[in-house]
């Protein structure tokens, strides 16, 4: 399965993200520049963390308005299949390519550590090779990560089985509506979620609870 | 030219920890009787056209497109 990394000023975690992709895969992904209106033809495409634009205005607006996100658009329509980590759930969310919003943390820290998600809908494209309600360790490092939608919203969400990661355990770090961690979208192929699986994903990173993610995503059998 | 003053706000009902830290501090420094505060952006936006309504229906469309996220956001406009 062949995947995109895009880039864009002030991200940091495509390096991680390439690398996670390319031990998983066994391909490199192709990287995709903020300026570029096609993209070409891969299975995956994938929006990761860091500070675009400086979180200027509100984390991912203007990344969210750069030409490579109306490709971004296209090729979700058509199926393809798009991950956004960290400040690529909030580039998601300000493109209005899932719903609702991300907001500072409630304890306004930036917080950075280890926390549990439960697999809340473990039959999406990105999560078939958990079961539903394991249990994962995850990373997060964000400041903005507090997941608000308005009761009608979040509902339906709910409603949907959009709601594919949950914080678990007491373990909800930010404020987030719900305990979200991550959402998809209602056609089931855009995933937004604040947690770093790609910096999970074997020995050295400690454990590898994240491979699972790619794992489904990328179509290979999970190590 | 026109000058332009656009705010944006959080809507009520959404939680506005900022405003909460801040409406602390001000009670911790002594001001008495300091109800909600609630925290929002001001832009000051300079238009080359003279044209008031013109201005009007462009600054609605930059709120909506990029200076509001109006799933949290209400924002409204003034000009001189």
């Amino acid at each position: 399965m062949k995947s995109a990394v895009v880039q864009l000023p002030g991200l940091n975690r495509d390096r991680d993200m390439i690398a996670a992709l390319t031990k998983i895969s066994g391909q490199a992904p192709i990287t995709v520049w903020q300026t570029e209106t096609e993209i070409p033809d891969v299975d995956l495409i994938v929006i990761p963390g860091g500070f675009s634009y400086g979180d200027y205005l509100r984390c991912g607006a203007i990344a969210a308005r750069m030409p490579v996100m109306q490709a971004i658009k296209a090729k979700a329509e058509q199926g393809v299949k798009v991950l956004g980590v960290c400040n690529g759930f909030q580039i998601l969310v300000e493109a209005g390519m899932l719903p609702g919003a991300l907001m500072r943390n409630a304890s306004l820290k930036f917080v950075c550590k280890e926390v549990k998600l439960e697999v809340a809908n473990a039959e999406t494209d990105f999560t078939r090779a958990y079961a539903q309600g394991q249990i994962l360790r995850c990373p997060i490092a964000h400041h903005d990560g507090n997941y608000f939608a308005d009761a009608e919203t979040l509902s339906a969400i709910e409603g949907n089985g959009q709601v594919v990661f949950r914080y678990a355990e007491n373990t909800n770090p930010n404020g987030s509506a719900n305990d979200i961690a991550g959402i998809i979208n209602e056609k089931g192929n855009v995933l937004g979620m604040m947690p770093h699986p790609e910096n999970l994903i074997e020995a050295a990173h400690g454990g590898s609870d994240g491979r699972g993610l790619f794992a489904s995503a990328l179509n290979v059998i999970a190590a | 030219m026109i000058k332009a003053r656009v705010t944006v706000t959080l809507k009520n009902g959404v939680l506005d920890p900022q405003g909460k830290a801040i409406e602390g501090a001000l009670g911790s420094l002594g001001f008495d009787g300091v109800g909600h505060v609630r925290q929002g952006k001001v832009f000051d936006i300079e238009l080359e056209s003279a044209d008031k309504a013109k201005a009007e229906t462009d600054l609605k469309a930059m709120c909506e497109k990029l200076l509001a996220n109006t799933v949290i956001e209400n924002y409204s406009i003034s000009l001189d």
